[in-house]
């Protein structure tokens, strides 16, 4: 009996340890000498390492982190993907002001969540000089796989340059990391391969647009040395199996600039995390990961050998490598570069093939048919005497008297009730001004497509589609209204923004506190950006319904329409952003506020469905 | 930790601090101000023995910009033959162009001359880099310049560089020798290797030739009309 009581006491110990744990954490903020590339240079370090050590929470707990700046600059800490409240998102300007030298700023908030997300600085160009670090939240139930061993892999792109010096390089000459561009041999092999008059036409149109279809990365290997964990290529970093075991790849790129292809030649790779969410399981041989994404992988390596992880750039300029070995020491063959992809027309918005040509009106029948606009825009299609609104239907949607870029719902009329691959839509007549130097002038859904450079052989690579939550979301309301927004951009003079407005130039995004709203991008540019919402989770509307994936960052590729939606549960003011680091510099950004009065709809539009109470924490995290 | 701090005097960490703090929190980044000079030619001349520069460069944002350009020629063994210097305004006024509004300056040829400026520059389609540039001198002059180049690349660093001048004039300007229509042209072919982006040694050829009205007065005063040289020089921009 005795024996009894005393067991059900520290059980209620435990239990009430348990319930009130909370993890108390310090990070100091430094600056410090690394070298790897040969040279020696200043990084920023999380408790003097780079990446910062890895944290590990557990869902449930409440966190306290300490964080200390002893550097000579502001700085701060944003815990990416983390659902938390505003003013500890880490987000100088929004969240909170910052962290000065010399000073401690306390975070604290409940974990709400698990998997695998990172932190990073929000402050200046610290992301690119090291600092960011891996953050593992371990669930409170059983994760619906299992595994032997657990490896997180972080991904990151150093450069020797100040990256202040990198970013008014690209602002004085956008390509001057691309040391990939088409030469005079290059017309002449292909004139000897497609052919005169094919290669003549190609560059044709790609002259008269003003583009470089061999811009796909806007920073390169020129400059860049690409990490796994913080070690070089040369390094090797590795990581250890016994043949037969399940090793979990925790994928991060925390890249600041760099979309990284990942694959280990002789293994196949079972995707079952995305953005730190369980979804169901996908195999396959390789997967491209954009700046700011997590995958989490599990692999079986059943030889005694070891194997290669190997990320090459999406430009091929670079890789980065480690390798998985039965023991220390052990190394496989390093897989040769691919050659470099080239963008094509359909990246340019000019896909006449899924174009249905019963739709266009007459005047645009020709693929030669790149006429410019008045106001100087590469533009493929001859859309001079085009009535583009007649082609969208507008007709049949209503207008309400909202701003600009909100449009009611109306599936039917806008054909995207279910992300129909393929779907093509005009352009607006709206070219966004001098900071849009393209309109996709037909987006389209590309969610099935594993994007420029992959897809051509029979490998199997992650697409968007594959993505489907392993538990339906937790708020399946139709979306009230929509938010269109435009990715432009102008190449020449390194311009990046929301509808040819930078931050600067821009309003915030309103949005009224438990809506659920649907955004929708059009890419207007023929780079691919990253696009990351903090606070709420974005739900990539990829075809699979109420098990539509839950991410934080959202690739769009060029010239691609897509949408995911949002419930706006998260009271305050957020960041809203391309997460290449120098377009967000660019202006590529923008702010996002929830608030109890809806502000956004000026003039009294009418709501077009009733409004729900927003969901508790506890009912969202079931 | 502490010693990275301690490597720079405590004064100029007091300093940057509080001009840090003095700064509005993190606003956003996106209207920078920036620096740009490029020496598009500094080369040497032969025949003519000359030593020819175009300096340009501006300071500002996305959309305004202040232009600085200075264009001449020096004899190796001589005071300056010709030298120009402007200062234009420049604004963005669609993705390729810019509007430009200034003056100029002619150092020599004797008289000095002061212009004011009108210019569109940008890109056209195809990528040639045009500066087409319209001056009213102080006495009312009209006269127009038309610059185009275009980069051919050979390889990634090694790059051929064609490009052409041509200068008009409405009327006559006896005293500098300009005759009414197109007074001259310059062609112009330069073969650089771009040891860095920002650095790159080039050799070409150059060809100036006064026509119509503008090579009679040349005749008449003694000068050349044609001439042909051979260049090296350097190009660099930081």
């Amino acid at each position: 009996m005795r024996h009894k009581l005393l067991f059900l006491a520290l059980l209620a110990i435990w239990a009430m340890s348990n319930l009130a744990f909370a993890g108390e954490y310090n990070l100091v903020i430094v600056e410090k000498t690394v070298n790897l590339t040969g040279r020696e240079r200043k990084a920023t370090a999380i408790n003097g390492s780079v990446p910062g050590p890895v944290l590990r929470w557990r869902e449930g707990e409440e966190v306290i982190i300490h964080v200390t700046n002893r550097l000579s600059e502001p700085t701060s800490i944003h815990w990416h993907g983390i659902i938390l409240p505003a003013n500890m998102d880490g987000v100088p300007g929004i969240s909170f002001n910052g962290i000065a030298p010399g000073e401690t700023f306390t975070y604290r908030f409940t974990v709400k969540q698990s998997g695998t997300y990172w932190y990073h600085s929000h402050s200046g160009h610290q992301e690119q000089t090291g600092m960011y670090a891996p953050l593992i939240i371990a669930p409170t139930r059983p994760e619906p796989y299992r595994y032997d061993r657990d490896y997180v892999v972080m991904f990151s792109d150093w450069t020797d340059e100040d990256p202040h010096t990198v970013f008014a390089k690209l602002k004085k000459q956008s390509g001057y990391y691309n040391f990939q561009k088409r030469t005079v041999f290059d017309f002449f092999r292909d004139v000897a391969e497609k052919g005169w008059a094919a290669t003549i036409a190609d560059r044709l149109a790609w002259g008269e647009m003003r583009m470089d279809p061999t811009d796909i990365a806007d920073v390169t290997g020129y400059t860049y040395t690409y990490l796994v964990n913080g070690q070089p290529p040369q390094a090797n970093w590795t990581a250890l199996f016994k043949p037969g075991e399940r090793v979990r790849l925790r994928f991060i790129n925390g890249s600041a600039m760099t979309y990284l292809d990942v694959r280990i030649p002789g293994l196949k790779m079972t995707v079952v995390q995305a953005d730190g969410q369980d979804i169901q399981p996908v195999t396959v041989d390789e997967f491209r990961i954009a700046v700011a994404e997590t995958y989490d992988v599990i692999v079986e390596p059943k030889a005694d050998h070891a194997y290669t992880l190997f990320a090459e750039t999406m430009d091929r300029s670079g890789y980065a490598r480690g390798t998985l070995a039965p023991r220390r020491g052990k190394s496989a063959d390093i897989p040769a570069p691919r050659p470099r992809p080239l963008l094509t027309m359909a990246d340019m918005g000019m896909d006449h093939g899924a174009m249905g040509h019963g739709a266009a009106k007459p005047g645009q029948e020709s693929g030669a048919a790149y006429a410019g606009h008045g106001t100087g825009g590469a533009s493929a299609m001859n859309h001079g005497g085009t009535d583009h609104d007649a082609m969208i239907d507008h007709g049949a949607m209503v207008h309400h008297d909202h701003s600009r870029a909100e449009v009611p719902m109306d599936h039917a009329a806008m054909g995207h009730g279910e992300p129909g691959e393929k779907q093509v839509m005009m352009h607006g007549p709206d070219h966004h001004g001098p900071g849009a130097d393209m309109v996709a002038m037909m987006p389209k859904g590309r969610l099935s497509e594993p994007g420029i450079g992959l897809g051509n052989t029979d490998r199997r690579v992650l697409v968007y589609t594959d993505l489907r939550n392993i538990r339906p979301g937790y708020d399946l309301r139709p979306p009230e209204r929509e938010i269109e927004l435009h990715l432009t951009g102008n190449m020449q003079r390194f311009m990046w923004s929301f509808d040819g407005k930078k931050y600067s130039e821009s309003e915030p995004i309103s949005l009224r506190y438990g809506e659920r709203v649907r955004f929708t991008f059009v890419n207007d540019t023929m780079m691919n950006h990253p696009l990351h919402l903090h606070g709420m989770w974005s739900e990539l509307d990829n075809g699979a319904g109420a098990y539509k994936p839950r991410k934080h960052v959202i690739n769009v590729k060029p010239a691609e329409r897509l949408s995911f939606e949002v419930t706006a549960d998260a009271l305050g003011e957020w960041a809203f952003h391309c997460h290449l680091m120098y377009h967000m510099h660019a202006g590529m950004f923008r702010k996002v506020v929830v608030a109890e009065t809806d502000t956004s709809i000026v003039g009294g539009g009418s709501r077009t469905a009733p409004m729900e109470p927003p969901m508790t924490s506890e009912e969202r995290y079931q | 930790m502490t010693k990275t701090i301690c490597r720079w005097p405590p004064l100029l960490v007091l300093g940057a601090n509080s001009l840090v703090s003095a700064a509005p929190v993190a606003r956003a980044q996106d209207n920078q101000i920036f620096t740009y000079v490029q020496g598009e030619q500094l080369e040497y001349r032969a025949p003519s023995d000359t030593f020819s520069w175009d300096i340009r460069g501006w300071v500002g944002g996305d959309y305004h910009r202040l232009w600085f350009k200075t264009q001449g020629d020096v004899p190796a063994n001589g005071p300056v033959d010709r030298g120009e210097v402007q200062l234009r305004y420049s604004r963005m006024i669609s993705p390729f162009w810019d509007l430009m509004l200034g003056a100029r300056y002619d150092v020599e040829p004797d008289p000095s001359r002061a212009y004011a400026v009108a210019a569109l520059h940008g890109l056209t389609p195809y990528f040639y880099e045009v500066d087409a540039d319209f001056f009213v001198s102080e006495e009312g002059d009209v006269s127009a310049r038309l610059e185009v180049e275009y980069q051919l690349l050979l390889t990634q660093r090694l790059i051929l560089e064609p490009s052409f001048e041509l200068n008009f004039a409405v009327q006559e300007v006896k005293e500098l020798g300009i005759g009414p229509g197109l007074s001259d042209v310059e062609l112009g072919l330069r073969l650089r290797y771009e040891i860095e982006r920002e650095f790159a040694p080039y050799i070409g050829f150059v060809w100036e030739r006064r026509v119509g009205r503008t090579a009679d007065l040349a005749r008449d005063m003694g000068e050349e009309v044609d001439s042909p040289a051979f260049v090296a020089g350097m190009r660099f921009w930081f």
